[in-house]
């Protein structure tokens, strides 16, 4: 049967089992509109603004592991998602944004809303197509969806030219798709594998470096099943949290800028380091020349061949998708006796365990001003170290992933890579369309959260009962501590006056409002919001103004160069 | 050091964008480019002349390999290979400079393709070094116009990129 590119959209979106499409209409769409109104296989979340659209997107994805899927129109609906989709490409999460396009014989006339979707979203997508013929559209959406999913994961655009919604073409969506272009390796080569079990197990003082390859790889039962074997310590990026549980003795914390003492030590002593799927980010390794003093062996697991050796040189790289490798590895200590020095391993832990007594993320718990990392503790209490957290970016944002201790893979949602202000409410509203159920909190700051503000109605029209965590401090406050520090607190622009008044915000959007001023109320009001299972909760928390985070590497220092809460 | 670089990829619209566009974006060199179809319509093969440490060019090729359009890459300067370009130069040949100008055209094995009573245009092929010796070895006050392909490359004897 012949069907028009609109019907054809929404059929193919059906057919790969999509539930929610995040979107925004306009001109160019309005034949797909058209017919997601006649349809009744997925459902349509209208947000207020596209960014939020594919950050939405974004943290179904990441909740799920399934592809997000955003639509919005051409020209500026464009422009306003491309921020939402480099976050996205950064953190290497599965996307397929369709969008639309001014018709095929107006393109290249500066049309209205015409922009060149394909050049202004190239850098920062993983792949992206223009669709000038109807008959290609059902092939060419079975491979967005198939490249955004495999290998290393990311996020895919298909532009659509508005006459390609309404041509005709026989429909029938491929079940699957191969291209001789594309075919990502998975499965680790045997002869590197042994190479690095040989290193493992001859290792004196390992540690297992595991980021977000690890949760997007759903690798984590592997890496517990290997830490717990072989009684390795572990230390999981920002990306990577939860991905080994956070509560664990083996585990040592995040490393890096804002790591902790006894994970920054370790990255910096240990003589073997097995990254899984972790890309030794600057914000991890701090300033390369000052990591590689100490000389170390490194086995690199990764999908993407593009990582390995990018920014530190690579004893034996491993290219393969990391839970197939992990599996392949266990398989082979398991069936072999050899076992790592057990005397040489003790003393290593003595060691962390010495780093570990710094205790460095205390803080004066007994303050009578609200503490920003007293409330993530407390919240972490409440919903029982299982909530699903989003945050944005900055000191709230490093110190949910301090504080808040993930025991599982996929509930700790934020922007790494592009470090986005914004992302939290529309993270948050993904994961809860994601898991309705689930206890859901977006941890946040009052510069971050008015980035996306007009999100809460979007909230509201689907009855999504967040929980917004607000750590107000009245300023910029990652941006006031660099200041403090690196610029003889000179606050240029990092202080915000006339905050709006939050409860009423919230309320004006039609939900709840508190302002919480008091350490002894942060726990009572915690259990009162989070007892309002049908409401979103807008905790507006009055904290220490100047609270900073700690530890913390000054840009360009070598990570055990850190300073510490104490010696200030 | 220089590298040449060979690129396999589907002809498609917009291809040789993403190869620019992530020389740009990552900061690599282009010395030269070329591409054009090959034999079979649908793949295009491309020539990238680069420079750049071991480790750049190692990132450079995984990069390329990364492209969902790239089918295939091979860095020509692992093993031998041959490499070619094309340049036309057209030259002031009046008066006593035609001979001499005939006379240095065939010493390099160029071609004469076009003539007027006072310009030859010159077509020669070889390295690019060849062409640069060409260019030194007139004289440059007699160079109207050059316009040069860019490298192309292939390996030797067996060492064949081919899907
Ligand atoms: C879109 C965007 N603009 C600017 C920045 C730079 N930036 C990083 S953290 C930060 C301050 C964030 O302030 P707030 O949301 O109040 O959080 P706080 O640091 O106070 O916890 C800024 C401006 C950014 N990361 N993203």
């Amino acid at each position: 049967m012949e069907l028009t590119g609109a019907e054809i959209v929404v059929r193919c979106l059906a057919e790969e089992g999509v539930e929610y499409v995040f979107g925004y209409p306009g001109g160019a769409v309005l034949n797909i509109y058209d017919e997601i109104f006649k349809q009744d296989k997925f459902k349509h979340v209208l947000v207020r603004h596209e960014q939020g659209a594919v950050h939405a997107a974004d943290g179904y994805a990441r909740a799920t592991g399934r592809v997000g899927v955003a639509l919005v129109t051409s020209g500026p609906g464009v422009t306003n998602a491309v921020t939402g989709i480099a976050t996205a490409y950064m953190d290497s999460i599965p996307l397929v944004v369709i969008t639309g396009q001014v018709p095929t014989a107006a393109i290249g006339l500066d049309a209205f809303q015409e922009v060149d979707t394909v050049g202004i979203t190239r850098p920062c997508v993983k792949h992206n197509f223009l669709v000038k013929d109807v008959n290609e559209l059902a092939v060419t959406i079975k491979k967005a969806f198939h490249i955004a999913a495999t290998g290393r994961p990311g996020p895919v655009v298909v532009d659509i030219p508005k006459d390609v919604t309404h041509h005709t073409a026989e429909f029938a969506y491929p079940a699957s798709v191969t291209m001789r272009s594309y075919n990502p390796v998975l499965k680790g080569h045997s002869g590197q594998i042994k190479k690095a079990l040989q290193m493992i197990l001859g290792a004196h003082r390992p540690l297992l470096y595991t980021g977000g390859g690890v949760v997007l790889g759903d690798a984590a039962e592997p890496l517990r099943e290997l830490a717990r074997l072989l009684n390795f310590p572990v230390t999981s990026t920002l990306m990577g949290l939860g991905g080994y549980p956070g509560t664990d003795r083996q585990f040592l914390g995040m490393p890096g800028m804002h790591g902790t003492y006894e994970a920054n030590l370790s990255m910096q002593h240990c003589d073997v380091l097995l990254a899984i799927g972790a890309r030794f980010d600057d914000r991890v390794i701090g300033d390369p020349a000052h990591f590689a003093r100490e000389q170390r062996k490194i086995i690199h697991i990764d999908v993407d061949p593009s990582s390995i050796s990018k920014r530190v040189k690579v004893d034996v790289p491993i290219v393969g998708d990391v839970k197939a490798v992990l599996e392949e590895m266990l398989r082979q200590i398991k069936a072999g006796r050899e076992r790592p020095d057990q005397e040489a391993l003790t003393a290593w832990w003595t060691q962390i365990e010495l780093w570990r007594a710094k205790d460095c993320l205390r803080y004066n718990r007994q303050s009578p001003i609200i503490k920003p990392q007293y409330v993530v503790e407390k919240l972490w209490e409440v919903t029982g170290g299982e909530a699903y957290v989003t945050s944005d970016v900055g000191q709230h944002q490093m110190w949910a992933a301090q504080y808040y201790r993930f025991n599982e893979p996929r509930r700790w949602i934020n922007s790494g890579g592009l470090g986005t202000m914004g992302v939290g409410l529309p993270y948050a509203m993904g994961v809860q369309l994601a898991h309705p159920d689930a206890q859901v909190a977006c941890i946040t700051g009052e510069g971050s959260i008015q980035m996306n503000i007009q999100e809460l109605s979007t909230c509201k029209e689907f009855n999504l009962p967040l929980k917004i965590i607000l750590l107000n401090n009245r300023y910029l406050g990652m941006v006031r501590q660099w200041q403090e520090f690196f610029y003889k607190e000179r606050y240029a622009e990092s202080y915000m006056g006339s905050l709006p008044d939050f409860v009423k915000l919230a309320e004006a959007y039609g939900h709840v409002g508190m302002t919480i001023e008091r350490p002894e109320d942060v726990e009572r009001s915690l259990r009162e919001a989070f007892a309002m299972k049908d409401r979103l909760v807008f905790m507006n928390f009055i904290t220490d103004q100047e609270e900073n985070v700690f530890p913390m590497v000054p840009g360009g220092k070598g990570i055990t160069e850190m300073i510490l809460a104490e010696e200030l | 050091m220089r590298h040449i670089i060979s690129v396999l990829m589907e002809n498609e619209a917009g291809a040789l964008s993403r190869v620019a566009g992530l020389f740009s974006a990552r900061g690599y060199n282009i010395e030269s480019l070329t591409v054009a179809p090959t034999e079979d319509a649908t793949l295009s093969r491309m020539t990238i002349v680069t420079t750049g440490s071991e480790e750049v060019i190692e990132q450079i090729v995984k990069q390329l390999n990364k492209l969902i359009d790239v089918v295939k890459v091979l860095d020509l300067s692992d093993g031998h290979h041959i490499e070619r370009e094309l340049m036309l130069v057209k030259v002031r040949a009046g008066g006593k400079d035609r001979e001499e100008m005939k006379r240095m055209a065939d010493i390099f094995r160029g071609r004469i393709i076009d003539v007027t009573d006072k310009t030859y245009t010159i077509e020669l092929t070889g390295t690019g070094s060849k062409l640069d010796a060409f260019l030194e070895a007139i004289d440059a006050a007699v160079i109207l116009e050059t316009v040069r392909t860019g490298a192309s490359g292939i390996g030797r004897g067996e060492r064949v990129l081919k899907i």
